[in-house]
């Protein structure tokens, strides 16, 4: 193969200072940094419009970086696209099945393309059909095909090839809650199978479920990575929120928690206050009260364990919904 | 190697997607038989000015009606690519190792199948409806190359805009305001002697009568095979020119993507 430097070979992503910006001026990365160990699967978490997609893009060779190195399996994802695309597999955002062809047909024809022939290749698309629960379908076209079975074909014809390096990019998005269990199980199968995964979501479950290590993308950038224990373990201290029945002056609330010395990391959305303290259920008394002395009628109170939601709040001062539905692209 | 079996592998998949669409079998087999007996019919006594130099119109506009289908078939070719682009499909072959080349060629060699067939059905039919054709079998092949060289060309461009156009209503803006015109700025239905010296002046400049021109020499009792040897070659090279547009068109959607 080409030339790998000794902590390449470890790595089977490595991203650095990645930027692209779309013709309409969207500056989709904007120096984004991170790297994958070979053998494990890593997420990309963030909300719409993050720069996951793109990021994927440049790695599969699709789309052309401005500047910045992007490296698979030790090879340039620039200087060397060809080598690249034999290296991975991907299963686009959008379903790449072709609904006119059967599902045999279609495994059979990416095979065609990395060169799969004869024998081997029936076998190959076989065993896959019968790996994901097609097998019965497999003479059907796809048309007639549920979301669950489109995605599951998309997974078999990116993993055709034995791919060393999996792109998903948002693989359970538009399914149904049974249909994206199945598919956890499938990816979760396939870190057994030495596969280096990438996955790409803007589910925080999904990311917590799956991956080994992750990293949180915001605008184009990596706001924080590590394993999702390291990164909710940043956080101290439960996550307290109060939903008010309705908005109050943010000031107000803010002068009315400001005596409480337990309450830490205070955010106001509309009629809903989010806060940290070390013992929340302690701390919550004393906020009710002082909230409702500064005439705010409190409709609800939730203390929660830290999760990735909080950790995504930390990083970008951005609740996760909020940011989802301001995306771009 | 690879290119062409890539190519192969394309081909088969457009035409196995066709075979189950029997609706557009039947238009698309519809569709040159209208055009034949309607054209033929309209302008059946226009072969009475004098000056046309043909005596049987049907003759005459049977070459123009199957030079007419394959500029048409080649130019609306890249509306498939849209919808590829659209569903998904052109992502997944592009993040493979297939041929670029192959993608287009996949789709050109299908259209070319097609056209062929339209051809023979058109001819067929213009049997039927009193034609003759003098230059026997060797005209009959010189008309096949002449739509295929012209539809091929065109197809790889169409495919290109779709590719820097991706959008359906671009093409079909930009299709209609090039194809219709190049076919009035031809002699498809018009005796060359009878069209304004600018038409004809135009034309020649023009590959819809290049095809038609060689197709029809070809067709006739005293073929001028220096003409005919002159349009293939010019087409030829069309071809050549239009299949390495085509192929840069991928270059600058992977840059936009």
């Amino acid at each position: 193969m080409a030339t790998t430097d000794p902590i390449s070979r470890s790595l089977a992503i490595e991203v650095q200072a990645l930027v692209k910006t779309y013709p309409n001026n969207v500056r989709a990365l904007d120096g984004l940094t991170f790297a994958v160990p070979a053998g494990t699967v890593f997420g990309l978490l963030g909300p719409n419009g993050a720069g996951k997609s793109t990021t994927v893009k440049v790695l599969n060779t699709l789309s052309r970086p401005d500047s910045g190195i992007a490296r698979v399996a030790g090879l340039d994802v620039v200087q060397q696209p060809d080598a690249v695309r034999r290296s991975v597999g991907c299963v686009a955002q959008k379903s790449g099945v072709d609904i006119n062809a059967t599902g045999r047909e279609n495994l059979t024809l990416q095979g065609q393309f990395y060169g799969l022939r004869g024998a081997a290749l029936k076998a190959r698309v076989s065993h896959l059909l019968e790996r994901f629960g097609l097998a019965a379908a497999a003479d059907r076209e796809a048309r007639g095909y549920s979301g669950g079975m489109k995605r599951k074909l998309d997974v078999a014809m990116g993993l055709i090839h034995t791919p060393r390096v999996l792109f998903l990019d948002e693989p359970t998005t538009g399914l149904d809650p049974e249909a994206r269990a199945d598919l956890w199980t499938e990816i979760s199968r396939l870190s057994g199978d030495g596969i280096t995964v990438l996955l790409t979501t803007h589910y925080l479950e999904e990311a917590d479920q799956l991956a080994h290590k992750l990293a949180i993308v915001d605008r184009g950038r990596v706001v924080a990575e590590g394993t999702p224990d390291s990164l909710k373990g940043e956080l101290s201290g439960d996550a307290i929120q109060v939903d008010l029945t309705h908005a109050v002056e943010e000031s107000r609330v803010r002068a009315a928690l400001a005596g409480i010395p337990a309450l830490r990391e205070i955010a106001i959305e509309g009629a809903t206050v989010r806060a940290r303290a070390e013992k929340g259920g302690t701390a919550v008394p004393g906020m009710i009260t002082s909230l409702e002395a500064a005439g705010a009628r409190v409709a609800s109170v939730r203390v929660t364990r830290p999760s990735l939601e909080d950790v995504y709040l930390r990083h970008t001062g951005r609740t996760f919904s909020q940011a989802d539905q301001g995306g771009a692209r | 190697m690879n290119l062409v079996r890539h190519s192969w592998h394309m081909t088969v998949r457009h035409l196995r997607g066709l075979l189950r669409q029997p609706w557009w079998i039947a238009i698309s087999l519809a569709q040159p038989v209208t055009y034949l007996v309607l054209y033929g019919q309209l302008f059946k006594r226009i072969v009475e000015l004098p000056g046309f130099a043909a005596t049987s119109y049907i003759t005459f506009v049977t070459p123009g009606i199957v030079i007419m289908m394959s500029i048409f078939g080649g130019g609306w070719n890249g509306m498939g690519i849209i919808m590829e682009l659209d569903n998904g499909v052109m992502d997944r072959f592009l993040v493979s190792p297939v041929s670029r080349f192959a993608i287009i060629a996949g789709r050109l060699i299908q259209m070319s199948i097609i056209l062929v067939v339209q051809t023979a059905i058109v001819l067929i039919l213009g049997v039927i409806l009193g034609a003759r054709f003098d230059g026997g079998i060797v005209g009959l092949i010189v008309l096949m190359v002449s739509s295929v060289l012209l539809a091929v060309p065109f197809g790889a461009l169409s495919n290109a805009m779709g590719l820097t156009l991706r959008r359906t209503e671009s093409v079909i803006g930009a299709s209609n305001f090039i194809l219709l015109p190049m076919i009035f700025l031809s002699p498809v239905f018009m005796a060359p002697a009878l069209m304004p010296g600018w038409i004809r002046a135009v034309a020649r400049f023009n590959p819809v009568a290049w095809a038609v021109e060689s197709a029809r020499s070809a067709m006739s009792l005293t073929p001028d095979w220096s003409l005919i040897g002159t349009d293939l070659l010019l087409l030829v090279l069309l071809t050549c020119a239009a299949s390495w547009v085509a192929t840069k068109a991928f270059t600058s959607y992977q840059r936009s993507a």
